[in-house]
């Protein structure tokens, strides 16, 4: 298992494997709202939460496709599917490789990206930890987004499609606590629902991804 | 004593449905334009609402088997699941675009009356919300059946979307409640409400809520005699070309 996650974050690292794509991405969808919305703080700052968690949303989105498609082409997949390890525990393995490449690194960069939206002071803790706990449920739904369509030619837009409806709840929640934080509210209820949604996608999905997977490669 | 799942045989299905199908059509027919004279001609206008008050017997019934069409579709998936009966895949099939429509019109007409009584086409109200997200399901729900050729793989992958988009739209629904506070009213008709909407448009309501639900029955038996008969002309040709 251990071998099998390793592997999967070196193919990302090395050169090739898209590693800072998502975060480009991130930067460039910061960078470009100013300009659609105009440079005034006092804007940027009341619409800071939500871009940033649209923008990790979408950053994550762009590399969902990449979780499977590799595996598959090559036929490693197939050999995955026929070693001792259950299907369930590699897709797990898949998202958990995924989050750590596309997921954590946007909860790093998020103060950096707040700051460039001139999010207020006491919004910082309050994003980091609302990414730091949705972008996982976001890495899960993904990976089930992409074990449906890992055969398709053309299945981007598709996947697109398909993930983003199930990502409305997590966005929801999560744009909720970073704003609420932001504002200097009280953040408890979102955040506990958006941990639960987390915690339920973890624990429920994989066997879904799982079950679709193996459709797949009958 | 016949089973219900006598029904899972195609040809059966095709049998009985050639019999039950021009009563269902001829019933919905009935019922809508019975429902439908009787609430647009017959019932008094609202005191306050006018005459806007009457596209209620579209709205309501549409959003209904909007909802109760995306149910039809995890009881037939669920079924495919555990029985694979290749009936019950074709009309989860069958149903998504029906289901589709039926939450576009809901939406529409909801649009068509929140303009003179809201002063607006569209709020983000979580009624509305959860809505659009239920069409953006169906429409996820309706690409993946096109998008894979192989209708084994597509029904097997269908179904589990559907189980997985459930819980999702549910989590949506009430994720928008918590997200925004509502325009729309609360629910016109409850059970365990005293109070509900007076009898007067209550009834023709009814008459046009049965309508809706057989016109998507009738709909949707249609469209899954139609997905059973193409399927059949493929496998006719595969053979030929084998033969």
């Amino acid at each position: 298992m251990i071998a099998l996650l390793i592997r999967d974050l070196k193919l990302a690292l090395r050169a090739g494997g898209g590693f800072g794509l998502g975060l480009a991405f991130f930067l460039i969808v910061t960078v470009l709202v100013p300009f659609a919305v105009g440079p005034e703080t006092g804007l940027l700052a009341r619409i800071a939460p939500g871009i940033l968690w649209l923008g990790a949303l979408l950053a994550c989105l762009l590399s969902l496709d990449r979780i499977f498609a590799l595996d598959w082409e090559d036929g490693t997949l197939d050999l995955m599917a026929t070693a001792p390890l259950p299907m369930e525990a590699i897709v797990t393995l898949k998202a958990l490789a995924h989050w750590l490449t596309t997921g954590l690194p946007l909860v790093l960069a998020a103060p950096l990206f707040g700051l460039l939206m001139s999010l207020p002071g006491e919004g910082y803790l309050w994003l980091v930890l609302s990414l730091a706990i949705g972008t996982p449920a976001l890495s899960v739904l993904g990976t089930f987004g992409a074990a449906l369509t890992v055969g398709l030619k053309r299945g981007g837009l598709l996947l697109s499609l398909l993930v983003l409806p199930l990502y409305v709840p997590t966005l929801i929640f999560g744009a909720e606590v970073a704003r609420r934080g932001a504002q200097g509210l009280a953040v408890e209820a979102p955040l506990l629902l958006l941990a639960g949604i987390t915690c339920g996608s973890i624990a429920l999905l994989p066997f879904a991804s799982a079950a679709v997977l193996r459709v797949n490669l009958r | 004593m016949a089973s219900i799942w006598e029904y899972a045989n195609p040809r059966k299905f095709i049998r009985t449905t050639d019999v039950v199908l021009p009563w269902v059509t001829a019933a919905a027919v009935l019922c809508l334009v019975v429902g439908l004279v009787w609430g647009f001609f017959f019932t008094p206008e609202d005191y306050r609402q006018g005459s806007t008050v009457k596209i209620i017997y579209l709205h309501v019934p549409s959003a209904l088997m909007a909802i109760n069409g995306w149910l039809m579709m995890l009881a037939a998936s669920l079924i495919w699941i555990v029985r694979r009966h290749h009936v019950s895949a074709l009309a989860a099939r069958a149903a998504a675009p029906v289901g589709a429509t039926m939450t576009v019109i809901a939406l529409i007409t909801g649009a068509i009356w929140g303009q003179p009584m809201w002063g607006t086409w569209w709020a983000w109200d979580p009624r509305l919300t959860s809505f659009l997200i239920l069409f953006l399901f169906y429409l996820g729900y309706m690409a993946l059946w096109a998008a894979i050729e192989n209708d084994d793989t597509a029904a097997d992958l269908t179904s589990v979307l559907c189980l997985v988009g459930s819980v999702f739209a549910l989590l949506s629904r009430y994720a928008v409640n918590f997200w925004n506070q509502g325009l729309h009213q609360g629910a016109t008709l409850s059970m365990d409400k005293k109070e509900n909407i007076a009898d007067i448009f209550w009834y023709p309501l009814l008459v046009c809520m049965a309508g809706f639900i057989l016109l998507f029955l009738a709909l949707v038996l249609l469209r899954t005699r139609t997905e059973i008969r193409a399927r059949r002309m493929r496998a006719l040709l595969a053979r030929e070309r084998l033969g």
